[in-house]
């Protein structure tokens, strides 16, 4: 599967830059949980916050495929840097790109894709992770405006970001229970809107992760994003594309604990050979090897099928799930080949390990993709079409002027 | 106005390079880059287009096969406004004296050149001698590491050089050839507009006829070095020794006598 000239450069250039730029600073960042905003501003400069959406919405023009490409390399150096593509990119910009109003979309969509508004999601709650359709947060209407009241938790960029994409219950009496959820894109200056970061994770600590307080919040009904109602299918939706990012991210970062691996196993030498020459160490590489080679391709796939138009909620989901199972293994297996230097921040596998495990649970944790994957697989699940659905890849449309 | 950036493709700084037996160099499935000490040149350019009044056009050149490309769509990239790739079969073999040649007669094609940057050496063969070289040919002022260009209108410039001694300030009168050094400035990335550009643009191929130049001076027969042999240095044997002792001033104080005795400092 061959790259686009387009896409090998675009490689490049955010690997030179994550190399340069970030790597060597990411250890400090990391060790005093501290987010590197000078990266996330250099992220915006570059277009990274716009990659993959059309030119007329501020966007840079590159396909979906080239959102995965972008979030490997990012990863591969730092999961703190793909998360702000997963929110931003993923979660918030193609939600508005697949369910916004013309007018929505000047307002709200391109200012993010500029990258002069930084943009997150808010579904999870303190009470409501896998199970969204449980959440309490609530939307009163009254004439033109609804009142938010709630509470967002795990939510990334919660302390950083400008805009919200928040789901809320508009009736919360209704049975099923996620047919009352609507979705709003709520603001920063808002009055009522309080964030703040959650402090003592195990990993991302160069990431901001924290809650989000809504108290009467008054947010105008130009700013429901779909209908009333249509917020959790514009969750799912969002997910689709917020998992597609993770799983792509977390293939850079096996290759990361691949070359951290092969590197450290043809430097260290026991029983007189350097360590690569041992099995056991040759089984863990190969292990890494493998699983690089299937998350890219099952990534790319999922990549491939957004820019046909082709509905990719399972292989995202597959692809989400296998990738970052996987990386959490190799994490745990470069530090294995590392010995006591993994275990300790001198070197960078450590920090792959603590980095790996959330995504095991974020954006559908494992548990919940293998019933989707089953239920496919038994025919319990299909995927109906949807009002809006995200836009399949056009080069000429999206990088019209 | 003209500015002409002279680039080169090597292996990407990270490749492991190998020698055979034969005296190939190879350096595995590395890829091929722009010199990285280009893109100071090509930055500079970019910088000078901006800062010189009136009409400016940034032409990147660079004098090889095919993988030149790549050292040339990444100044398309970052924003030069056009390129030119020169090569010729006959141009294979070629030295810096011949390489100097070849490039020269493609800047007097070029035509209205008021300077040709380069960056300060290739990491492959690192001679650096190909600037001064082409500033000769054309007779052109020749002012190689280049830190600074303090000032610049259409007749002369004035130029900060990096010495070993410090930094020497020099003037000289234009057209002039610069060989510009690392902390000049800070090249940019390519934009994906940029990326755009470089993937759609055309890269025009000059060969030997094109630029008029002679069969007697390019490729081995316009080369005056020879290589009688290429081989890998041995690799460098070394040994580490920790210096302990009871506090951090005695652990300095036998450092120094080791690296006196050493006849390090």
């Amino acid at each position: 599967m061959d790259l686009t000239a387009e896409q090998e450069m675009v490689v490049r250039m955010v690997r030179d830059f994550a190399e340069k730029e970030v790597a060597p600073v990411i250890k400090e960042y990391d060790r005093q949980h501290k987010v590197n905003r000078e990266a996330l501003q250099r992220m915006a400069e570059l277009g990274l916050l716009g990659v993959c959406l059309p030119v007329r919405y501020g966007g840079q023009g590159m396909d979906y495929v080239t959102l995965g490409l972008v979030c490997e390399e990012l990863e591969r150096v730092d999961s703190s840097l793909r998360v702000v593509m997963s929110v931003h990119v993923g979660l918030n910009c193609l939600g508005l790109l697949q369910w916004a109003s013309e007018e929505q979309k000047e307002r709200f969509l391109v200012p993010q894709a500029r990258g002069e508004r930084l943009a997150t999601y808010g579904l999870t709650e303190p009470g409501a992770g896998s199970d969204p359709a449980a959440i309490a947060a609530t939307a009163r209407r009254e004439g033109d405006v609804y009142y938010l009241n709630g509470e967002k938790m795990w939510i990334s960029l919660a302390d950083v970001a400008d805009q919200f994409l928040i789901f809320a219950k508009t009736d919360p009496h209704l049975d099923p229970p996620w047919r009352g959820i609507s979705a709003f894109l709520v603001q920063r200056e808002m009055a009522g809107v309080t964030t703040g970061d959650i402090h003592g994770k195990l990993g991302v600590r160069a990431g901001s992760t924290g809650w989000i307080s809504m108290d009467e919040v008054a947010v105008p009904a130009a700013n429901r994003i779909g209908g009333e109602g249509e917020g959790f299918k514009i969750a799912m939706s969002c997910l689709d594309n917020g998992r597609y990012t993770v799983g792509a991210g977390a293939t850079g970062l096996i290759r990361a604990c691949l070359e951290a691996s092969v590197k450290y196993a043809l430097e260290r030498r026991t029983f007189g050979v350097e360590i690569g020459q041992h099995q056991l160490i040759q089984q863990m590489i190969a292990h890494m090897k493998r699983d690089y080679e299937i998350a890219r391709l099952l990534y790319l796939r999922a990549g491939w099928l957004k820019n046909q138009g082709v509905r990719n909620t399972q292989q995202t989901s597959l692809c989400k799930w296998f990738a970052t199972e996987a990386s959490f293994r190799a994490a745990s297996d470069a530090v294995q080949v590392h010995g006591s230097y993994g275990y300790s921040d001198e070197y960078d596998v450590e920090r792959y390990l603590r980095n790996a495990k959330g995504a095991c649970i974020y954006e559908g944790s494992s548990q919940i993709h293998q019933l989707l994957q089953a239920g496919y697989a038994l025919g319990y699940r299909d995927d109906r079409p949807l009002r809006c659905e995200l836009p399949a890849y056009d080069a000429a449309l999206w990088q019209e002027e | 106005m003209h500015i002409v950036v002279c680039t080169k493709q090597t292996p990407d700084s990270a490749a492991k390079l190998a020698v055979d037996d034969a005296g190939h160099v190879s350096w595995g499935d590395s890829p091929i880059v722009i010199n990285p000490w280009d893109e100071y040149a090509v930055e500079e350019a970019l910088l000078l287009k901006d800062r010189i009044d009136g009409d400016v056009q940034v032409v990147v050149i660079s004098m090889g096969p095919e993988e030149a490309l790549e050292a040339l769509k990444h100044a398309i990239a970052m924003g030069c406004d056009r390129a030119i790739r020169i090569w010729d079969e006959a141009f294979a073999g070629s030295d810096t004296l011949a390489t100097s040649y070849v490039l020269a007669r493609a800047i007097e094609k070029i035509g209205d050149v008021g300077m040709v940057l380069f960056g300060k050496s290739a990491i492959d063969s690192q001679t650096g001698q190909v600037a001064v070289a082409v500033a000769r040919r054309l007779g052109f002022s020749p002012l190689t590491n280049v830190i600074k260009i303090a000032e610049i209108d259409g007749a002369s410039m004035t130029a900060e050089r990096l010495l070993e001694e410090g930094r020497q300030v020099v003037q000289a009168p234009l057209p002039a050839v610069v060989g510009t050094t690392k902390g000049i400035n800070e090249p940019r990335y390519p934009s994906f507009m940029g990326i755009r550009k470089a993937t759609r643009a055309e890269y025009p191929l000059w060969t030997a006829g094109d630029i008029g130049a002679a069969a007697d001076k390019v490729g081995a027969a316009g080369s005056g070095v020879r290589w009688e042999r290429i081989f890998a240095p041995p690799a460098r044997e070394g040994s580490a020794e920790i210096v302990a002792a009871d506090t951090v001033e005695e652990s300095a104080r036998i450092l120094v006598d080791k690296l006196l005795a050493e006849k390090v400092i």
